[in-house]
């Protein structure tokens, strides 16, 4: 990755996009009055920046609020709280012409090639549409355009004319990226783009992707549950556990050093394809809690095996905070911290933070 | 913490192998296509071992698993001529009744998605000690007893308590123990899983794939292993089949096929995967797609992605050769080997029908 010198933009540069204390709940109703009993928070918390040129990477197991996320920065849900900016504007404020005009700057691509794609359309339709709306081609250029898309993507252009069951998932997928590339946008929510896809056809949507980026110099936002892929593609990586984001670094530092006990467990657990790698594995104990019941204090406390773990981890919310430059750590444990050891004791806290690396040895 | 990494290894290949799948095909008959999904496959199981079966979507891997329990369904069938021994039986030619014996008793599955191979109606309690009914004969309490002390051994936590929930009041990790402890029940000599952990997180497959490690040192069963997943494969297994379209395209104890991949296929997928750790500009990628079951190309079906492929390749249907201890692949570069020095793009990317 170091050969790319797309990299985030000098500091003081505007970020392109800006998230700040994102908060989705959503309610829990019983009865027939619908009466609400509880509410699932689904993202609690949430602020990171994405620069330009940049793919920040977020990672974390089902019902972490990943997906969630993505879906509120598009404002395909609204939020019940939090700040939005892209390119400077404020997301949540802007009216239905506002959003359609940036629905054109901010694209997405879905998991599922299958379900995404209407299976009455054909591809040059489906890729079509997108032109239509925001009026950028009409007639033979429109189809022009569509023919330059596929082939961009990696298909034949005779392909605008077949229908989406006519192709294989890889295939599928390079529609959708085309879809979202018909409109010129500046940033894309990928969200899950290759979960689907066997091994060697991940590869390929994979480099396209970083190809597509490198050419157009796109932003995206790579949402993802698997922790090599992300590595692969990010710059940056955001590791969500119960809708909040506990570790945010540089692909580099995350991977090399995580010092979030929850991302060192995600770490470990990734079966490595190599019999003779003898590596130290953290087993965590039990599931993912509910995120409608999330635990108090940090919401990873009553799995984590951080050697100082105690009493003051059940009642202190820990906040992102950086432990090196460019790194933070959602963990009052991990040296240094703006929780100081006094106000941890007075939490019932008995073991003051220490720098805890079960991993370094083996990335 | 745990060391893992830990390999199921079990004893080695016993003189007499456990299960001994001989020249198996499975072929769907839809109208006038054939598909030949399982198209002359052959290995051993030894007693005690897990072999892996590692490939992508449709290269015949789950039909493998599922004509070894005869569980194929019109249009669907093992064709004559393909031979399944097992405990001195050949599972092709035994009746409903005889299989139905088998299944469950002496051979068990473990399936990928764990929610639709429970019943959402009774209790998880049930679904395990019903195992224990049919194929134990057990009185009601006795199965009830089994069954609980089952769902403890695979590490449900109050299992007493947990037996009478019903599936959808536990997560995916606990529903798969539950399939692991149905499966392991009668204490079978084969179990079979096809995806074990593909529906699970990471955190979660960590968990089960240990648990399925200790079961298998304890009780000594062996374990068919079917998964897309090269680290699964790494982990968990000592020897390991790759299919592709259909056939075994190599076959070799898990260190040997990780460290000298013979087939280009194998190569292929093992320089796909991304790598934590290995950092690469571009991931090495396999050209085009799986052909499909009703046209298998003519010659080596892998022909058109390879990079080595050469007239022969067109020609000939590679056999298995024997390329290395217990190492065979079905690559004529195998007789000559210095091709393998000189890549060139291959057919579908020069014929452009594909991209890389």
């Amino acid at each position: 990755m170091s050969e790319i010198p797309t990299k985030p933009a000098a500091a003081g540069a505007e970020p392109l996009l800006s998230v700040r204390n994102l908060r989705k709940h959503f309610p829990i109703r019983k009865g027939v009055l619908a009466r609400q009993v509880g509410a699932v928070q689904a993202v609690s918390d949430v602020s990171f920046d994405v620069s330009r040129g940049e793919t920040l990477g977020v990672v974390g197991e089902s019902g972490c609020g990943k997906t969630t996320t993505g879906r509120i920065v598009l404002r395909l849900i609204e939020p019940t709280s939090g700040e939005i900016r892209f390119e400077g504007k404020d997301v949540r404020a802007m009216g239905t012409k506002e959003l359609r005009e940036l629905r054109r700057e901010m694209q997405i691509i879905f998991q599922d090639p299958v379900s995404s794609l209407n299976p009455r359309m054909t591809i040059g339709a489906i890729i079509r549409e997108g032109l239509t709306i925001h009026r950028l081609a009409e007639g033979k250029a429109a189809d022009d355009r569509v023919k330059q898309l596929l082939e961009e993507v990696g298909l034949r252009r005779e392909y605008a004319t077949r229908y989406p069951h006519e192709f294989s998932g890889g295939q599928r997928q390079r529609i959708g990226i085309a879809r979202a590339l018909s409109v010129e946008p500046k940033f894309i929510v990928c969200d899950e783009p290759v979960s689907a896809l066997d091994v060697s056809v991940q590869a390929q949507v994979i480099n396209l992707l970083r190809d597509l980026q490198r050419d157009r110099q796109l932003t995206y936002m790579f949402i993802a549950h698997d922790l090599s892929v992300v590595e692969h593609i990010a710059d940056r990586v955001a590791v969500m556990y119960l809708g909040k984001v506990v570790e945010l670094a540089t692909s580099e530092d995350l991977y090399r050093e995580p010092l979030m006990p929850y991302t060192q467990a995600l770490l470990s657990a990734v079966p490595v394809a190599d019999p003779r790698a003898r590596k130290e594995r953290i087993l965590l104990q039990g599931d993912v809690p509910s995120p409608a019941n999330p635990p108090s204090g940090c919401v990873f406390h009553p799995r984590c095996h951080h050697p100082a773990r105690d009493e003051a981890c059940t009642r202190i919310v820990p906040p992102l905070e950086h432990k090196a430059p460019g790194h933070q750590v959602a963990c009052i444990k991990q040296p240094p911290t703006t929780i100081p050891w006094e106000e941890q004791q007075r939490a019932g806290g008995v073991h003051p933070p220490e720098r805890y690396l079960p991993l370094a040895a083996v990335h | 913490m745990t060391a893992a990494g830990e390999a199921m290894t079990g004893s080695p290949a016993s003189p007499i192998p456990l299960v001994s799948v001989k020249d198996l095909r499975t072929w769907f008959h839809m109208g006038s296509a054939v598909a030949r999904s399982v198209d002359g496959v052959s290995f051993d199981i030894g007693a005690g071992e897990t072999v892996g079966i590692v490939g992508e979507s449709g290269c015949g891997k789950s039909v493998t698993a599922l004509s070894i329990l005869r569980l194929i369904q019109p249009p669907g069938r093992i064709e004559p001529g393909s031979r399944i021994e097992f405990e001195g039986k050949d599972l092709v030619s035994l009746g409903d009744e005889e299989i139905r014996h088998i299944r469950g008793n002496r051979i068990s599955m473990i399936f990928q998605e764990p929610m639709s191979a429970l019943n959402p109606v009774f209790t998880v309690g049930d679904q395990v000690a019903e195992v224990a009914r049919i194929h134990g004969g057990v009185s009601r309490k006795e199965a009830w007893d089994r069954a609980v002390e089952s769902l403890a051994l695979t590490g449900i936590p109050a299992a007493g308590d947990r037996a009478k929930q019903y599936p959808h009041q536990l997560s995916g990790g606990m529903r798969q123990r539950v399939l692991i402890a149905m499966a392991l029940m009668m204490k079978p000599a084969l179990v079979i899983a096809d995806e074990p952990t593909t529906a699970l997180d990471v955190t979660i497959q960590a968990q089960i794939l240990d648990l399925l490690v200790d079961l298998q040192k304890k009780f000594g069963t062996s374990i068919l292993m079917i998964t897309h997943d090269l680290g699964v494969i790494a982990e968990t297994t000592s020897r390991v089949i790759v299919m592709y379209a259909g056939q075994v395209v190599e076959e070799a104890a898990v260190d040997e096929l990780f460290s000298k991949p013979h087939h280009p296929y194998t190569e292929g997928l093992m320089f796909a995967m991304p790598h934590i750790g290995r950092d690469l500009e571009r991931l090495n990628v396999i050209p085009g797609t799986v052909p499909a079951p009703t046209d298998w190309p003519h010659g080596c079906r892998f022909r058109d992605r390879c990079p080595y492929s050469w007239e022969l390749c067109e020609r000939e249907h590679p056999p298995l050769y024997q390329v290395g201890v217990a190492h065979t692949s079905r690559c004529h570069l195998a007789i000559e080997p210095e091709r393998r020095n000189h890549p060139h793009p291959p057919l579908v990317v020069s014929q452009g029908a594909a991209v890389a």
